[in-house]
């Protein structure tokens, strides 16, 4: 069987992997690189549940395939905390109770991560048209959009 | 699908001989953002053997402005053609369509060579193509050709293209001096659906009179229209009430739409003419403003 090998970086890691033509970035994150923290719900890119994001730029992992990754920058959940410690996301979801179930939650942080990089000082429309592509069954979405506009407010603090 | 094979060509040339060599039995697929062709292959409406990942070629990357012309690659994604503020200040109808289309890890993506080609009659962006006048390069063995958009597609999810070519890129032509387009379409919910109907129009005025015009519909016909006999009414007018409604009653003439879940037949054709005063209101005002 001919396997594809191929070279990226994922969150700052040189890594290689063998993959098929149909994997996508996401089966090899959870399949083979067991980096799990990427979650698989729908496959067709309505939920956002597998955000990453490829030199830079948001995207859903379950439709990139893995084969495109060569030499690429690969952002994922695992990379977000640094040197054991949260993200300012990471921290103001917890403070402001933004997950229930959890599964979107990766997605929600590698998404609004990616928004606080682009723009310091969203308006909550900004915020909601945003993660639009990220959807959450149990919160309701106010207490996301909450700890959003918290870790902004951090951030422009420190800034 | 052990043996699918994965290329990504650094050349439109090698990327067209491998495309021509094996499409005919349409088991080639060429990938630009995916967002389309990863759905259909997860669900085995498309199974093929070669995927030729076209992101790697120049052109089809590229954006360029040639003293007002813009030239736009074929597989640039919604979100890098918006950092283009420029393109967004001349063609804001066109971006909008194109921004319309999923959410925003789609638009990091999604590309107007692929809803092009997907040629779904639904596709957002190709009404505003096709009122912006813009024709699209295909490069294929046998060298290049432009085309229209409004004769790419022979139908839904068929387009014209013809063994082997790929599209290159977009060219627009230089905006007109108090011109301005719109996009507007209707869906059920507020975000990430299908359109029922999509209306682009593009006018330009002078002395308060108008004195082009195009106006296109989306997901009311087998294929996106151009309507010119709603241009034809609008042109030389100065947007009377009469003429606006002329041109509106030519856009419902034009539909030949289906019926299904999102719209019936009639619900389809009334919300045309909606779509289009309000769409030719906004274009109106972005072409007073320059
Ligand atoms: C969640 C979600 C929401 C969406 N919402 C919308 C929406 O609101 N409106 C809308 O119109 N669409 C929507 N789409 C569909 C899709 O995102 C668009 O059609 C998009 O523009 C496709 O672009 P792409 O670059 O991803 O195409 P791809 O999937 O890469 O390609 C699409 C097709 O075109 C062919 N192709 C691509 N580029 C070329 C080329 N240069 N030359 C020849 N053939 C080519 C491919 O082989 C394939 O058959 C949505 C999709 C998803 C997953
Ligand atoms: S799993 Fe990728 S968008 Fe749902
Ligand atoms: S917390 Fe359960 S889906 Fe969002």
């Amino acid at each position: 069987m001919a396997k594809i090998q191929v070279k990226t970086k994922i969150n700052g890691e040189k890594t290689e992997f063998l993959c098929q033509a149909y994997d996508t970035v996401l089966d090899v994150l959870r399949r083979d690189l067991n980096m799990t923290g990427t979650k698989e719900v729908c496959s067709t890119g309505d939920c956002g549940a597998c955000s990453i994001t490829m030199d830079g730029r948001l995207v859903c992992s379950c439709l990139v395939l893995a084969a495109e990754t060569e030499d690429k920058n690969i952002e994922t959940i695992e990379g977000m905390a640094k040197n054991g410690k949260f993200n300012v996301l990471q921290k103001t979801f917890l403070e402001h109770a933004a997950l229930q179930c959890g599964i979107c939650t990766p997605g929600m942080l590698v998404a609004a991560k990616s928004l606080l990089e682009k723009n310091i000082n969203p308006t909550e429309t900004e915020i909601r048209y945003w993660l639009a592509g990220n959807l959450c069954r149990c919160t309701g979405y106010d207490k996301i959009v909450k700890a959003v506009q918290a870790a902004a407010e951090e951030i422009r603090e420190n800034a | 699908m052990s043996d699918v094979k994965f290329i990504s060509p650094d050349t439109l040339e090698q990327a067209v001989d491998v495309y021509s060599k094996s499409s005919k039995e349409g088991k080639t697929k060429i990938l630009a953002g995916g967002t389309d062709l990863l759905v259909q292959i997860r669900s085995g409406i498309s199974q093929p053997d070669t995927i030729i990942d076209i992101k790697n070629i120049k052109e089809l990357k590229e954006i360029s402005n040639d003293n007002g012309s813009y030239t736009i690659g074929a597989a640039v994604a919604g979100a890098v053609l918006e950092e283009e503020k420029n393109f967004g200040n001349n063609w804001p109808g066109v971006l909008e369509a194109l921004r319309l289309i999923g959410s925003e890890q789609i638009q990091g993506r999604a590309s107007l060579g692929g809803n092009l080609c997907n040629a779904s009659p639904a596709g957002d962006s190709v009404p505003a193509l096709i009122a912006s006048g813009a024709t699209v390069k295909v490069h294929g063995p046998e060298g290049e050709r432009d085309m229209p958009i409004e004769s790419f597609h022979s139908g839904p999810g068929k387009t014209n293209l013809k063994n082997g070519e790929i599209v290159v890129n977009f060219q627009f032509p230089k905006k007109q001096k108090n011109s301005g387009d719109a996009y507007l379409r209707m869906i059920p919910r507020t975000e990430m659906d299908i359109a029922v109907v999509g209306c682009a129009v593009n006018v330009t005025i002078e002395n308060d009179k108008c004195v082009d015009a195009r106006v296109a519909l989306g997901a009311v016909a087998p294929k996106a229209l151009l309507v010119e006999d709603a241009s034809k009414a609008l042109i030389g007018s100065n947007f009377e009430k009469e003429a606006v409604e002329k041109a509106a009653l030519a856009c419902e003439a034009a539909c030949n739409p289906i019926d299904d879940k999102r719209g019936t037949i009639s619900y389809r054709k009334k919300v045309s003419k909606v779509l289009f005063k309000r769409a030719l209101e906004k274009a109106i005002e972005r072409a007073k403003k320059g």
